[in-house]
């Protein structure tokens, strides 16, 4: 096998090589994206500063929807296999979960580029005028007066979007590393972004950051013990490599260790989950709601593709440990979530706890553990989405008001945006006739099925420990009498509402009628190629 | 006993089956619609109808519902989730509809209750009753679920407006009561979605595609082994536990019912409570025969153990409200014992316990919030000699506490005996410890009865309403300025709570008749193991 791999590709004479075949039609929703992107930059580059918003938004929206439609064709086009295809030689699979994934990151990032374009909550937008400009200084705060706003954000936010859709997608350990790094560059920059708080925002990019390369020499030091073991990088070759040899385990375990470490670590799994708290609370509310909703959803989407296509067949091996690393997650983030104070802060490590309910479905590796971690993390998303885009909401003369504190007595002055946020607590906590009900629904019993019954009493004891945050503020809102100084509700413009009526209806909708969303996840698997 | 089909049919008769969902809709579009009333008035008048157009529907549902029909009448089934099998099955029985008739008759007098309760500042009233009125929709739904599933979701959803009624409306450590109600609750609930899983899981490996069909699992899960069986039972009996709520997951109920105003605190102990028990007979006992059985010996202790603790406690109680609570866990401690004793006189003693409770604690818990609303106290200390005062309270104090210790004549006593004949000949220890129970109840009733109405009048409650701050009045001087006897609405609140306690105390057999083979039916699914 090692031999085969190795001299499957002989290095042709030049005039022989021969371009390999692209599927231009199944990966025309990432090439429209990306190249949006490119063209952005190039906005930003030749436009006069006061076009340039205007511009990127429709830009932006327009890609989106253009992405949105090139799939639809695609999907609606009788001669698309069922099964997927792989194309660009291999290294890309556009399968059923590739699509409901690409799908979502779709919507989801619609729904974040609408906060980002906002600029009626916040003079300007949420985005400081300069990078460059150094916080507290006269310029400074000049900016924060001002409206001028640093658009990059845009392309920014499509070349990130169209790294998560290749990462999901990727069939190959090499492209997915390369994705991995495409759509972790621009996010790092975007934390720093922010217009208010510049030092907690730039505290955030740069701690992303060096985390997030750590993590991604983790994932690259992985792949390479994987290279070794296998002699490909080819997830469906390295699986099966592992069916039946005796070459030494060391290295294909050593080398998924690593490279699940840097999984988690976007994924914000615990322990590895170190980063998310501060980096949600630190980058501009916009962006932290397109990472909490995106890259969620992209972390997973690689990490499913991995475990399932790559190491379903050495899963006694290593399922375990992911075990142990689940109830770490949940335990983290229900606990450590108890004792916050800001709110961004709780919705990290509701995040996190999270993300170890999607770990669950991720390693029960069933079909139903497919699509039911797929539904998940669509209605996570969109929750998440909704949750953010209220808290930008909440602002006093200082920016946005995320202490605990100042959210007293919020249902008296607003009641919608209470009821509106309630709700969404509610959805997270899981309560019937909320999506978050029934993606617990499904993920569970895809664990139980699967074996994993303790798993699923310590996720349901998790969820009764986390309800407790969310419902601390519940009470906040209407059961305490308002500060004197509390902050206001800005009302939100036609961008952010429509934003947050997109996450609230969809988690309603998906509560209340699943039976559409579960058919689309579970519509087909992983191709294996 | 030899009438009752093993199998549970379910037919589905189209004709009525309507009603149910009538039942289902009008309070709950009615309270949608009544959260958008500015109006204090009409607000509540709207409410009030709602209420009693309710309860006018619950007459026809009690006509087409025959007795000596199949298992689950009135039931229709529309798909939902049809990846997971799960319906909007909506049917009943004879013990759900007991209880919606009960849902039907309370509400009203609920509502009059509170008509002229001062809420706290800012809240409005339209809201109040907005909330009141989608809860009941929600307990009607768990009552009518015949699907696991649709159980489930309106067993969590009743939770929230509750919650929002305590939390919102209720007295000055009501965000400590509302976050301890929630959280007992969702804890159980939670447990309980794992048992509800499971059961997809292990039917869907039984029959290939999992259901949630109530009436398919009962045939299912009953087959199961034995640990299985216990597991899933565990599940619910968890949730069912802190609801009902048993020694010793029943901290929450004291704090949740002093907290609560009076009507919100009626619907607490006399319908929402029930759940718990309700969720015995109609879960338990016929999904999981096996493990109830097996088990029964544990729920009877804890039963004894909250019928004796209960009285014992509510003895000690100075508060009014906590004193009604603690009366509501040794009632719930009786009931547990009749169902799980598995007789048919204890179980069908249990469930008309089930009805009855809800007048009698239910009368009970009013006529103390007429205490309190006149007295501006909830502590028993500050009262004393009241009869003197509001000799027609006093009376109808006296008829809701008599009920509550089972004086014969009345309602409870139809229930506890059948209760404890019942458990007598399989379990004698049980039923002579449960008729200490009896005894204690007599003292806490009779005593607290005592220390409020009789006696010179005296306590700060009294003297101070009868002559201001500070007033040290002897008693027999004292005029009845301040205090007034119950006014025309406090009457006619009461008086259907009076007819049908002592109706029902003489002649309990409609209720009875309805019960019969429904009870029958749910005992079937454990005797024929071999049981006592």
């Amino acid at each position: 096998m090692l031999a085969t791999v190795l001299t499957a590709q002989p290095v042709p004479p030049a005039d022989k090589l021969s371009a390999p075949a692209i599927d231009y039609g199944a990966i025309m929703p990432v090439l429209i994206v990306l190249g949006a992107a490119c063209v952005g930059v190039l906005v930003e580059a030749f436009l006069p500063k006061h076009q340039r918003w205007p511009v990127q938004v429709v830009l932006s929206l327009a890609t989106l929807a253009g992405a949105g439609i090139a799939m639809a064709v695609y999907l609606g086009d009788e001669s698309t296999p069922k099964n997927g295809v792989i194309t660009l030689a291999g290294t890309l699979a556009v399968d059923r979960p590739a699509l409901f994934l690409w799908g979502t990151l779709l919507v989801l990032t619609l729904g974040a580029l609408l906060l980002i374009a906002d600029r009626s909550v916040e003079p300007g937008g949420a985005f400081v005028a300069e990078a460059a400009i150094r916080p507290g200084t006269i310029q400074d705060r000049a900016q924060v007066a001002g409206t001028g706003m640093q658009t990059e954000v845009f392309p920014l936010t499509l070349f990130a979007l169209g790294g998560m859709m290749v990462f999901t997608s990727a069939n190959d350990l090499l492209t997915m590393f390369i994705a991995l790094e495409v759509l972790s560059l621009p996010l790092y920059l975007m934390c720093g972004l922010a217009r208010r708080r510049r030092l907690l925002s730039q505290e955030a990019a740069v701690k992303y950051f060096l985390l997030g390369a750590f993590a991604s020499a983790f994932f690259l030091y992985g792949l390479a013990l994987l290279y070794g073991y296998a002699g490909s990088v080819k997830l469906a070759d390295i699986s099966n490599a592992a069916a039946g040899t005796d070459r030494s385990d060391a290295l294909l375990f050593g080398g998924l260790g690593l490279l699940v470490v840097g999984l988690l670590f976007k994924a914000s799994v615990g322990p590895f989950h170190t980063w998310t708290p501060d980096v949600y609370q630190g980058a501009p509310t916009p962006i932290t709601a397109f990472m909490a909703a995106c890259t969620k959803v992209a972390a997973f989407g690689g990490m499913l593709r991995v475990l399932q296509v790559g190491f379903e067949s050495t899963s006694w091996e290593w399922r375990g440990v992911l075990w142990g690393v689940a109830i770490v997650s949940m335990v983290i983030g229900a606990v450590l979530g108890l004792t916050q104070t800001d709110v961004k802060r709780m919705i990290a490590y509701s995040s996190i706890a999270h993300a170890g309910f999607l770990l669950i479905g991720s390693i029960a590796l069933t079909d139903q553990g497919l699509s039911g971690t797929l539904f998940y993390l669509l209605t996570y998303g969109f929750t998440t989405l909704a949750a953010f885009g209220v808290i930008s909401l909440v602002r006093n003369a200082d920016g946005e008001a995320t202490h605990l504190s100042q959210w007293a007595g919020l249902a008296k002055r607003s009641p919608v945006t209470a009821a509106v946020f309630t709700f969404i607590l509610l959805a997270l906590a899981g309560i019937p006739l909320t999506s978050g009900f029934v993606g617990k629904f499904v993920i569970f019993s895809a664990a139980l099925q699967d074996g994993m019954a303790p798993l699923v009493v310590i996720a349901l004891i998790a969820s009764a420990v986390a309800a407790f945050f969310y419902l601390r503020v519940i009470v906040l809102m209407y059961f305490s009498e308002p500060a004197a100084d509390g902050p206001s509700v800005t009302v939100p413009g036609a961008f952010t509402t429509a934003s947050i009526t997109l996450g609230v209806i969809a988690t309603l909708v998906l509560g209340v009628l699943p039976a559409f969303a579960l058919d689309w996840a579970g519509s087909g698997t992983f191709a294996f190629q | 006993m030899n009438t009752a089909p093993v199998v549970p049919a379910v037919t589905t008769s189209p004709s009525a089956s309507f009603l149910l969902w009538l039942l289902l809709l009008v309070p709950l579009l009615g309270g949608i619609a009544v959260a958008f009333l500015r109006d204090a008035k009409t607000a509540k008048l709207a409410a009030l109808g709602i209420a009693l157009l309710e309860f006018v529907l619950v007459i026809p549902t009690w006509i087409a519902y025959d007795p000596a029909g199949s298992r689950i009448q009135l039931s229709s089934s529309m798909d939902w989730i049809p990846n997971f099998g799960v319906h909007l099955a909506l049917g009943v029985d004879g013990i759900s509809l007991v209880m919606i008739a009960l849902i039907g008759l309370l509400m009203p007098i609920v509502i009059g209750s509170s008509w002229a309760d001062k809420l706290p500042e800012g809240r409005s009233v339209g809201g109040f009753y907005a909330l009141l009125l989608v809860m009941q929709a929600g307990m009607i739904g768990v009552f009518a679920a015949t699907d696991v599933f649709l159980f489930y979701v309106f067993f969590e959803a009743v939770l929230v407006p509750m919650y929002f009624l305590i939390g919102r409306f209720g007295g000055p450590r009501r965000q400590y009561a509302a976050v301890k109600f929630f959280l007992y609750s969702l804890l159980g609930g939670l447990i309980m979605l794992g048992s509800v899983i499971g059961l997809y899981v292990v039917s869907g490996d039984k029959l290939g595609s999992g259901t949630l069909d109530w009436a398919t699992l009962t045939t299912v899960i009953s087959q199961e082994s034995q640990a299985t069986q216990t597991w899933l039972f565990l599940g619910f009996f968890v949730a069912f536990a802190i609801k009902a709520p048993l020694v010793p997951l029943h901290t929450w109920l004291p704090d949740a019912a002093a907290e609560a105003p009076v009507g919100v605190g009626v619907l607490l102990v006399g319908i929402l409570d029930k759940i718990g028990t309700y969720g015995f007979l109609r879960y338990c006992l016929p999904m999981f025969p096996a493990a109830s059985k097996d088990l029964a010996p544990l729920v009877l202790v804890l039963g004894v153990a909250g019928l004796l603790y209960g009285a014992l406690l509510a003895t000690g109680q100075n508060d009014m409200k906590r004193f009604v609570a603690y009366t509501s866990i040794a009632h719930f401690g009786f009931i547990a014992v009749g169902i799980f004793a598995f007789s048919s006189q204890s179980v069908s003693g249990a469930v008309l316990y089930m009805f009855n409770h809800g007048l009698s604690t239910g009368m009970l818990f009013l006529v103390v919030g007429m205490v309190i609303a006149r007295g501006g106290s909830t502590l028993i200390s500050d009262y004393g000699g009241m009869a003197k005062l509001t000799p027609l309270l006093g009376g109808l104090f006296l008829v809701a506490g008599l009920a509550g210790l089972s004086l014969p004549g009345t309602n409870s006593f139809v229930s506890e005996f059948l209760v404890l004949i019942g458990a007598y000949p399989s379990r004698p220890v049980f039923a002579i410890l449960a008729t200490i129970g009896m005894i204690l109840a007599a003292l806490y009733v009779l005593w607290a009865y005592q220390r409020i109405m009789h006696g010179p009048v005296r306590g700060d409650a009294l003297l101070g309403a009868l002559k201001g701050p500070g007033a040290v009045a002897a008693p027999e001087t004292a005029t009845r300025q301040g205090i007034k006897d119950l006014d025309a609405r406090e009457i006619a609140v009461l008086t259907p709570l009076v007819v049908l306690i002592i109706v029902l105390g003489f002649y309990p057999a409609p209720i009875l008749d309805v019960i019969g083979p429904s009870v029958e039916a749910t005992l079937h699914s454990v005797i024929p193991l071999g049981g006592n």
